[in-house]
């Protein structure tokens, strides 16, 4: 199986960026950074990707969204942020619609930095990613892969919006 | 035959990066209605307008969208720089309209390779994406950056470009348009590539007026709506500006009107650069910005932005609204989709070039 953990296919989502990490995104694929030639593909389908590329913050629509896209996706799985967004909210931090980083909603694994973030980063980034991806596929195997948990930003998650904690509209959200 | 079914698309679609849901009503392979779901990447950007003042916002502005980032920033300083009464220095201008039409055509490029991802024309999204390359490396020479420049600022730019760059730039365009014309032959000859796109998405003269559509999109079925036209900043100082229109007003003559704006733009930025004048570059704006507001428009590469001020005397505005090409554009998009095949809906929705981003900010 490790020649499988090498090759990792990747879905992106479009939290709510400005669309400058997405196009570099889509240019890490393209012929100056060909991140094919490493068996990375970009898949518009979360059931067979190994590797969910977040760009940009969460706003309170597109909870629920995020989330569908990570529990449809099968493990073992790895989640990166990808720009200042993703991370920690950036830029639009004190904006009214945005609730913080992805870590919000889903268990962040690789955290990288730019706005925006550049092709290099995120190839290295992916490359931390595989790193993961072969330890969590292991504790599978081993059956002692634990669920991660989202607490690790406790205090973006206590930030109260509209009466109700990050936290709490994280978990209540459903798609309609 | 009247059973109607509901598909959704989207928010997360191969075909476009950024999120936006359809609900499609369909009558057997036929759509009747879309019906937009916003909202999914809205920020409430222009409400910090009140907590950043009005130097710091210019990076904000110009996060509106990362694909037309300098049109952004160009925009909000065209209007602070009204309401101020700042004076631009010459060579500024002509170098904010350089990295401008540069911003076009990289827009453009990335365009083209979304396309032709999205029939399925996976050599020919490479190539385009290959070509865009070119330009984001002037744009890394020059600036720093790759998408986001942070060079536009109030009362004029951030870095100078010396005159042997920009001969340099001019030569860089050159290599650009040798690798283009192959792919262009492709895109507007081949008989795969018409398949796909004659007669997708038509829209009339008429009914693109009484949408007020704007950019390629409006100027694919005759509209004249072209803000460069009126010759604003440098684009006063070019010996003649013709828009690019084609009367088909489908998505082959949407894709005409982008490519020929390539080489268009790659014309003015040639002209712009034989024409520079030496000088400063910044003009530091003093004092803050004044009690009442202004009103500026910007050719952005999907069309007309219009961005409004609004000052009260302190250094936080007092409003910032800017209205996005694609705000305007999605009224036609519903328009064409009414009567599409469902497997046309992706090409549609591509043909408008939508930024999300820029319609929710």
């Amino acid at each position: 199986m490790s020649s499988t953990g090498k090759s990792p296919w990747i879905v992106h989502y479009d939290g709510s960026s400005c669309n400058g990490c997405d196009i570099e995104v889509l240019a890490a694929t393209t012929p100056l950074y060909d991140v094919e030639r490493f068996g990375v593909v970009n898949t518009g389908n979360p059931k067979h990707a190994d590797i969910l590329l977040i760009t940009g913050s969460v706003n309170e629509q597109n909870v629920p969204v995020v989330k569908q896209i990570y529990e449809q996706m099968m493990e073992p799985k790895v989640v990166i942020a990808c720009g200042a967004c993703a991370c920690s909210g950036g830029i639009f931090r004190d904006c009214y619609n945005t609730l913080g980083g992805a870590d919000v909603v889903v268990p962040v694994d690789v955290y990288a930095p730019g706005c925006a973030i550049r092709p290099e980063t995120i190839i290295d980034a992916v490359v931390k990613g595989i790193e993961i991806l072969e330890q969590k596929r292991k504790a599978l195997k081993n059956k002692t892969l634990v669920e991660p948990d989202v607490s690790r930003m406790q205090s973006a998650r206590d930030k109260v919006v509209d009466g109700q904690t990050v936290a709490e509209i994280a978990s209540n959200s459903t798609l309609e | 035959m009247s059973n109607k079914t509901v598909i959704p698309f989207g928010p997360q679609h191969p075909v476009l990066p950024e999120p936006i849901h359809l609900d499609l009503v369909l009558e057997d392979e036929k759509v009747v209605q879309a019906v937009p779901q916003l909202g999914f990447i809205h920020r409430g950007l222009e409400k910090i307008v009140e907590k950043r003042d009005y130097l710091h916002f210019v990076y904000v502005a110009e996060r509106i969208c990362g694909i037309c980032s300098f049109g952004h920033s160009l925009g909000y300083s065209q209007a602070v720089e009204g309401l101020m009464g700042v004076e631009v220095p010459e060579r500024a201008e002509y170098l904010r309209d350089i990295w401008q039409e540069l911003s076009r055509i990289h827009s453009h490029l990335l365009w083209l390779g979304l396309l032709a991802d999205g029939f399925g024309y996976e050599n020919l999204f490479q190539q385009a994406w290959r070509l865009r390359e070119i330009v984001l490396n002037i744009f890394e020479k020059t600036t720093g950056g790759r998408v986001i420049l942070s060079v536009c600022n109030i009362g004029g730019v951030n870095r100078d470009i010396d005159n042997d760059e920009l001969r340099a730039i001019c030569d860089d365009l050159d290599k650009l348009l040798d690798g283009y014309k192959p792919i262009t032959e492709t895109f507007l000859d081949d008989a795969s590539v018409h398949s796909r796109l004659d007669g997708v998405g038509y829209l009339s003269k008429e009914e693109a007026e009484d949408l007020s559509l704007v950019g390629p999109f409006g100027r694919a079925s005759g509209l004249d709506n072209d803000i460069r036209s009126i010759g604003m900043g440098a684009y006063g100082k070019l010996a003649a500006f013709e828009p690019q229109l084609s009367n088909i007003g489908d998505g082959y003559a949407r894709t005409e009107v982008r490519i020929n704006e390539v080489v268009q733009s790659v014309q003015i930025i040639k002209e712009l650069v034989s024409k520079i004048p030496d000088g400063p570059v910044y003009n530091k704006p003093k004092g803050n910005p004044p009690e009442g507001r202004f009103l500026t428009r910007v050719e952005q590469p999907r069309g007309e932005a219009v961005y409004y001020v609004k000052g009260n005397g302190s250094k936080f505005l007092e409003r910032f609204r800017v209205r996005t090409p694609t705000s305007q554009n999605l009224a036609g998009l519903l328009k064409i989709l009414q009567g599409c095949d469902y497997a046309d809906v992706p090409l549609n929705i591509l043909t408008i070039d939508p930024c999300i981003s820029c319609t929710e900010r």
